[in-house]
């Protein structure tokens, strides 16, 4: 499904990605672990197309399109979703308003109708429903005022609206408490299927006990450096990233 | 848009009735270019006008000529050369106008089309060779007839100076007197329409009073002229402009409106304005120089003035409310959008006399480009107004990193019960917010249409539902190319 090649970054002049590869087929959930700034978020940003960050080398390939070409927006009416580890705030506009333009707007890239507006409503509290959240959330300006945890919550009700078929979850589970994170593994799970991908991006190995990956990759200084499955984490947790080789404090 | 195709029609049935139609106008020509008592006794005969409505007219002009245009305002513009305008002009003939939407510039054709206008209303807007059609002659007077049933009198300024000239003696000036300022003089002296509204006691007006003025030919300024009563216990709402861009050269635009509000009654007014703010360079483009003022005479009376202003090269213009009335309310509701080189300096003016009287202000500044957005208001509290309150918020949002927001309250309350609150932030549209929208599937324009109309949300919600859809799209179509 992702496909990337030598992948080498730049952002404010500096190499971030140097050489990165990365390969996550159909069905696949992939972890990338590391220490801070390795370039985990980097990795996020360049494969989701946001701008500042330069591609200087390399290659992203989704489902065969060379992914490099497409805009940002185009990218997620690909279907690529990109959880945010800091979601932002958009005053004025409510929840609602906003996953209904996004959706209509991935549905106008697609080729699809506008979804009607009673339709909308109806997926839309259903969803809600599944993620135990408040409704009265849907009807508030997105993200402001939002606690952590609301935050992270409406990410993963976004993320189930927009139904992607490849989704990258940046930090994710940073700042949760237990039963949060628990609600937002939920989310992620949802999305579990044969036709789809997940890229989790995490600094600690606790998400990964409620969303097991079938492959756990450990990023340092813009490669990755090792690959395995579930067990590499679980050292990595209990010996420190010294264990595979990494000296945390030079990162 | 506010239906200028119906109205046409309208006015096509009514013209039967209506005795000063255009029909007689439009074979009019143009009084000689430049201002002299010789054209204002032009204006006033071609209006049939009142011996006494010609005295004010040349008295306004007396005082004119001895002011001096006023350059406070934080605006740079060329000053118009009053003698180089048209100050009467019926409107063009079919020879000169477009003779289909083939040769109407096709940036202002794709506009419409965004704004979802029929083709025959483009042809109208455009100013296409119609039938019909109308300049400097007001349309305000289609749905007289339900209107008549209630008392209401809703017609053109230069009608009611001859049907009702007691009202029009009675009121005319009286909220901005003829000298107030530069243009207020200039337009005491030349307004060559308007529209009149009087509300009788007790009625609420059984529909929104709409109308729309029009700039059709290249260097006539024009000099709207609106004055609207509502008497005791009364309610109106009135529209006015249009979500439709109007195009032209330079042009000044210098209207005056008046609203007296008496016991118990209010007036809700609302504008859209989006005349043509000239090319990306900056190159011509609408100055629109506006005083706009209401007095609330009578006890408990109410004031809102609600204003999206996304068109105009430069804007200048302060509604503001009087409230003399013990327990009036003075409500300021205002987005102003400035992109490319265009400029706006405006506010309001909240002036608190009498006892218990409130007043609230919202202004909504989004500068793009090279544009310069001002924010001026006054929260004057006299001596002997008690327990007033005003709160005030002024938020400004910036795209892009050349152009400018200011905001400039000033404060003056002399009466210790005043409870005054001032809110102001200033912010920008963050490279986040932006990539937060794209990457759930937003292009880049909706995505600043969608922070913008948020933005503006608590102004927008206060435009009547016919406004404010179109409102919403005129937000985004403005901002167009601000980004990216």
């Amino acid at each position: 499904m992702l496909e990337i090649k030598n992948l080498h970054v730049d952002v404010d002049g500096k190499e971030i990605l140097k050489g990165l590869n990365l390969n996550i087929g159909p069905g696949e959930v992939h972890a990338i672990m590391g220490p801070n700034g390795a370039g985990k978020s980097t990795l996020a940003y360049a494969i989701c197309g946001k701008e500042g960050y330069e591609i200087t080398k390399g290659s992203v390939t989704f489902k065969g399109k060379d992914f490099l070409e497409l805009e940002a927006n185009e990218r997620a009416g690909e279907g690529v979703f990109l959880g945010f580890q800091y979601p932002v705030e958009i005053p004025g506009v409510s929840n609602v308003n906003f996953l209904r333009a996004a959706l209509n707007s991935i549905r106008k890239y697609r080729g699809e109708d506008e979804i009607a507006a009673v339709e909308f409503l109806k997926l839309i509290r259903a969803k809600a429903a599944e993620l135990k959240m408040d409704p009265e959330m849907l009807k508030r300006a997105v993200n402001v005022g939002f606690s952590g945890g609301e935050k992270k919550r409406n990410e993963m009700i976004q993320m189930a609206m927009l139904d992607p078929i490849f989704s990258v979850l940046d930090e994710t589970d940073s700042g949760l408490d237990i039963d949060a994170l628990r609600i937002v593994a939920d989310g992620i799970n949802r999305m579990r299927g044969d036709s789809r991908s997940i890229l989790v991006i995490t600094h600690y190995q606790r998400l990964l006990d409620y969303v097991v990956p079938d492959f756990v990759h450990v990023l340092s200084d813009g490669k990755i450096v090792k690959s395995g499955d579930k067990s590499l984490a679980i050292r990595l947790e209990k010996d420190g990233y010294a264990s595979v080789g990494i000296d945390e404090s030079a990162a | 848009m506010a239906s200028t195709l119906e109205t046409r029609q309208a006015v096509e049935e009514v013209s039967g009735d209506y005795k000063y139609g255009f029909v007689t106008d439009i074979e009019m020509v143009k009084a000689p270019k430049g201002l002299s008592e010789d054209v204002i006794r032009f204006i006033s005969a071609k209006k049939e006008e009142p011996e006494w409505l010609l005295d004010w007219r040349l008295k306004a002009y007396q005082k004119w000529l001895k002011m001096e245009e006023p350059d406070w305002a934080l605006l740079d513009y060329v000053k118009p050369d009053f003698q180089d305008i048209y100050y009467y002009a019926a409107p063009k003939s079919a020879d000169d106008r477009p003779k289909s939407l083939d040769e109407v510039d096709p940036e202002l054709l794709r506009t419409y089309e965004k704004l979802g206008i029929s083709l025959q209303e483009q042809e109208v807007l455009s100013g296409v060779a119609v039938d019909i059609v109308f300049d400097s002659v007001s349309v305000a007077t289609t749905f007289r007839e339900t209107l008549k049933k209630k008392g209401v009198i809703f017609c053109s300024i230069s009608e009611a100076a001859r049907d009702y000239p007691e009202i029009m003696k009675k009121y005319l000036g009286s909220v901005v007197p003829m000298a107030d300022n530069f243009y207020a003089a200039l337009n005491s002296a030349v307004f060559t329409d308007g529209t009149f509204v009087y509300i009788p006691k007790g009625v609420r007006c059984p529909m929104e009073l709409s109308t729309y003025f029009r700039i059709n030919e290249a260097n006539t300024g024009q000099f709207e002229r609106t004055l609207i009563i509502a008497d005791d216990e009364s309610y109106v709402s009135y529209l006015e402009g249009c979500t439709a861009p109007m195009r032209d050269e330079n042009q000044l635009h210098a209207a005056v409106v008046e609203l007296v509000v008496l016991e118990n009654a209010e007036i809700k007014y609302s504008t859209v304005q989006n005349w043509y703010p000239g090319d990306k360079d900056g190159k011509g483009g609408i100055y629109n120089f506006v005083t706009k003022r209401a007095a609330c005479r009578g006890e408990n009376s109410k004031v809102s003035w609600t204003q999206v202003e996304t068109g105009s090269a430069v804007t200048w213009k302060y509604p503001s409310c009087i409230l003399q009335g013990d327990g009036s309310v003075g409500e300021f509701y205002s987005v102003a959008i400035t992109n490319n080189y265009q400029q706006a300096d405006t506010g309001t003016k909240m002036i608190h006399i009498g006892k218990n009287t409130s007043s609230t202000i919202i202004s909504k500044g989004i500068s793009a480009g090279k544009a310069q957005n001002v924010y001026r208001g006054l929260v004057k509290v006299l001596p002997n107004a008690e327990n007033t309150r005003n709160f005030t918020q002024c938020d400004s949002l910036l795209i892009g990193d050349e152009c400018g927001a200011h905001t400039v309250p000033y404060i003056e309350a002399k009466n210790p019960t005043a409870q005054l609150e001032h809110e102001a932030t200033t912010s920008k549209i963050s490279d986040e917010q932006l990539f937060y929208c794209l990457q759930r599937g937003l292009d880049v324009e909706d995505s600043v249409a969608l922070i913008v109309n948020g933005f503006c949300k608590e102004v927008m919600m206060q435009l009547p539902m016919e406004f404010a859809v179109e409102a919403q799209k005129l937000l985004g179509i403005s901002l167009e190319g601000s980004v990216g």
